[in-house]
């Protein structure tokens, strides 16, 4: 299969206080090219510690201690591996706080371009201004001149986006784009960011927290949950008959779409204090004695998927109230 | 942006109007009746009720007010009592000393202050943090009219690198009064060796004045980076492959000196108050000396009038300090 990204075995600790914190385990996922990869969890399970690995932006304390992420033909992962600016474009979550307030919107993203594209400045503005009319924001040209507050927030995230494609990249990696934004603003969102992976074939990973998001724009989805992968597969496959317990209490409960498990007993354990053996295990309704010693291996299963869970055929039998 | 300065402006001038309001009523109230104060000693009734029809000081107390205003406005500040000429005539004279070296104070307070607080924050618990430290509480502990003659000792009576007192080497040469900032005016009749040696004589009074300044500075400018270092778009831009350099120098320094320049403008207050003591050890003919004198003789017309001054300056800076704020981030002339 030819892959935009490959992330393989990612292990990513955080030390801090004499603690260690697994926050990722094992990841392993493939973004198809020219294809959305979804991935979806619960706030806390490590979403954005992923993607920040990818980015190369790892806070100080964090170490990796295994795992490679494998791009354009090499592992990107090392601090030491030169980090692929330009060639992967990071939309964040908040567009409120990622654009420096003191600087023109305009001028931090000709300044990415600046050290990461080809071209003068004058062809970077030019190209700018195609990318803000590509991403609909209201007169191109004076947005090129305006500070960040002077656009409101869903202009910000097309801006955004815009920086994210300034200097065509391989790869376009999205941190719930459109949790700050209110929902008819959402909606704006997520049809222009569709609407350009059809029109631009781009291979995206796309992390929600939202299962309606989910199905509109992802061809594949990985299930996290704390730190490790539950299930992944065609997205369709997933959301029609979900596997792993977890995924199918997830999507028994989701009363407006947020990926949240309700009416559970427990919380996603602190990543300080992961449960040993599978760390769904102390909200597992088919749960078995060697599910706490034992840490599920991601296995294949129909439909393209894998699922982490031996006994996820058990769920059959379980009635879900 | 031009509105912004102008309402700016507008929004000082009832505080400057309270000011020479303010000198006024101090006028009235310090002890004794100025008429027999100006008279003199051996002055005799009908001399003294001579001299409160001449000056107005018989007239009803709203329109002394007024006339007191109104006279200000027109720079006529009195006459000394002690030198009996026209104190906005001494004023003009020794002003440009003062904030030759308070300007000059505040560049050094800033420049380093921002300077050692950004490699302070960069270097966040390592040694060059634990330095700049020690410097910033050591600047605020440390009393200026010591530090001014430990310095004299050390730099000008041991070593010999610096002048102990005054603005220039008068052997060198006249230097004629254009602006009366001694660093402009050599430079203005192309000598430059003057100009060396007015730097030289400015430089430990003007770093002594700058030391408390330069920790504040330092300090507050540490912690607004730390803080900016937190930000999203920090991390944003590192996503992005900003370079290290513009990311630290540039793109965090901008968002953290917002704050480091309002305190430059309470800065300043400081700094001209600090003059005082400075002005004496250094024998530094600026306003500073100029009060001390005016104290010493009892000279209420010359105080309130120095006083009257440094509100104004106080004032320009302030609204200098806005401006400058405005400019370094867009959001506050926009508000
Ligand atoms: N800078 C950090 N310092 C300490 N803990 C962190 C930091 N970043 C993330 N974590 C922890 O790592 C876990 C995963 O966080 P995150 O990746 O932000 O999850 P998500 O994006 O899925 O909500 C959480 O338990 C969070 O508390
Ligand atoms: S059955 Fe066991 S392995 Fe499967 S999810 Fe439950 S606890 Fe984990
Ligand atoms: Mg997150």
């Amino acid at each position: 299969m030819d892959a935009a990204l490959v992330i393989e075995d990612l292990a990513v600790q955080l030390r801090g206080r004499g603690e260690v914190a697994d926050i990722l385990d094992g990841i392993t996922l493939t973004v198809p090219r020219g294809s959305v990869t979804g991935v979806v969890g619960e706030s806390g399970c490590g979403k954005s510690t992923l993607l920040r690995a990818i980015l190369g932006i790892l806070p100080g304390r964090a170490t990796t201690p295994r795992g490679r992420i494998l791009f354009e033909g090499r592992d990107i992962l090392p601090a030491r591996a030169a980090k692929p600016h330009g060639r992967i474009g990071f939309v964040p979550q908040d567009p409120y706080l990622s654009l420096n307030p003191v600087f023109r919107a305009g001028d931090q993203i000709l300044e990415i371009m600046r050290r990461h594209a080809p071209g003068t400045r004058a062809e970077h503005r030019a190209k700018l201004v195609e990318l803000f009319r590509a991403v609909q924001l209201p007169d191109p040209e004076a947005a090129l001149r305006k500070y960040p507050h002077q656009f409101s927030g869903g202009q910000r995230q097309r801006l955004l986006i815009a920086a994210a494609l300034c200097c065509d990249p391989a790869l376009i990696v999205a941190d719930e784009p459109t949790t700050a934004l209110d929902v008819t603003t959402q909606r704006e969102v997520l049809g222009l960011l569709r609407e350009l992976v059809r029109a631009r074939g781009l291979s995206m990973l796309f992390v929600t927290h939202d299962f309606g998001v989910l199905a509109s724009l992802c061809d594949e989805v990985s299930v996290l949950y704390a730190g490790r992968v539950a299930e992944s597969g065609p997205t369709r496959a997933v959301l029609d008959t979900p596997t792993h317990p977890y995924t199918r209490m997830l999507l028994a409960c989701h009363p407006d779409r947020a990926v949240e498990l309700l009416g559970i007993p427990g919380a996603v354990p602190p990543a300080t204090a992961q449960p040993a053996g599978c760390r769904f295990h102390p909200r597992c309704p088919v749960a078995q004695p060697d599910c706490r010693q034992d840490v599920p291996p991601l296995l294949p299963w129909s439909g393209g998927r894998a699922v982490a869970c031996p006994h996820a055929a058990r769920m059959e039998a379980h009635a879900l109230a | 942006m031009a509105l912004y300065i102008l309402r700016r402006i507008a929004l000082s001038i009832p505080a400057l109007l309270g000011l020479i309001l303010l000198t006024f009523v101090l006028s009235r109230v310090v002890p004794g009746d100025p008429a027999a104060t100006l008279a003199g000693d051996s002055a005799t009734p009908a001399q003294i009720a001579q001299i409160r029809a001449q000056y107005g000081l018989d007239r009803p107390i709203l329109e002394q007010a007024v006339i007191h205003v109104r006279q200000v406005l027109s720079g006529d500040l009195g006459n000394s009592i002690f030198s009996g000429r026209p104190v906005a005539e001494e004023i003009w004279q020794r002003l440009p000393a003062t904030l030759e070296l308070t300007f000059v104070a505040l560049f050094l307070a800033t420049l380093l202050g921002i300077g050692l607080g950004l490699v302070a924050a960069l270097d966040h618990n390592g040694p060059l943090d634990h330095l700049v430290r020690l410097v910033s509480v050591g600047g605020l502990a440390i009393a200026s009219f010591w530090l001014a003659i430990m310095l004299q000792l050390q730099f000008s009576m041991e070593w010999n690198l610096l002048p102990l007192r005054g603005r220039l080497d008068v052997a060198l040469g006249q230097v004629p009064r254009l602006t009366g900032f001694m660093l402009v005016d050599t430079l203005a009749i192309g000598r430059f060796d003057l100009f060396l040696d007015a730097l030289r004589h400015l430089a430990l009074p003007a770093f002594t004045l700058a030391l408390p300044g330069l920790a504040t500075i330092a300090r507050f400018t540490r912690s607004g980076v730390l803080e900016v270092l937190q930000k999203d778009y920090v991390l944003y831009a590192r996503a992005a492959g900003y370079g290290r350099f513009r990311l630290a120098a540039i793109y965090v320094l901008r968002n953290a000196v917002t704050v480091t320049v309002t305190q430059v403008g309470l800065l300043f207050g400081a700094l001209v108050s600090g003059a005082v003591a400075v002005e004496a050890v250094f024998d530094w003919p600026g306003l500073g000396t100029y009060a001390v004198q005016a104290i010493l003789s009892a000279d209420y017309k010359a105080l309130l009038a120095v006083t009257l001054v440094i509100g104004v300056v106080y004032a320009v800076v302030n609204v200098a300090v806005d401006v400058a704020q405005a400019i370094i981030d867009p959001r506050v002339a926009d508000q």
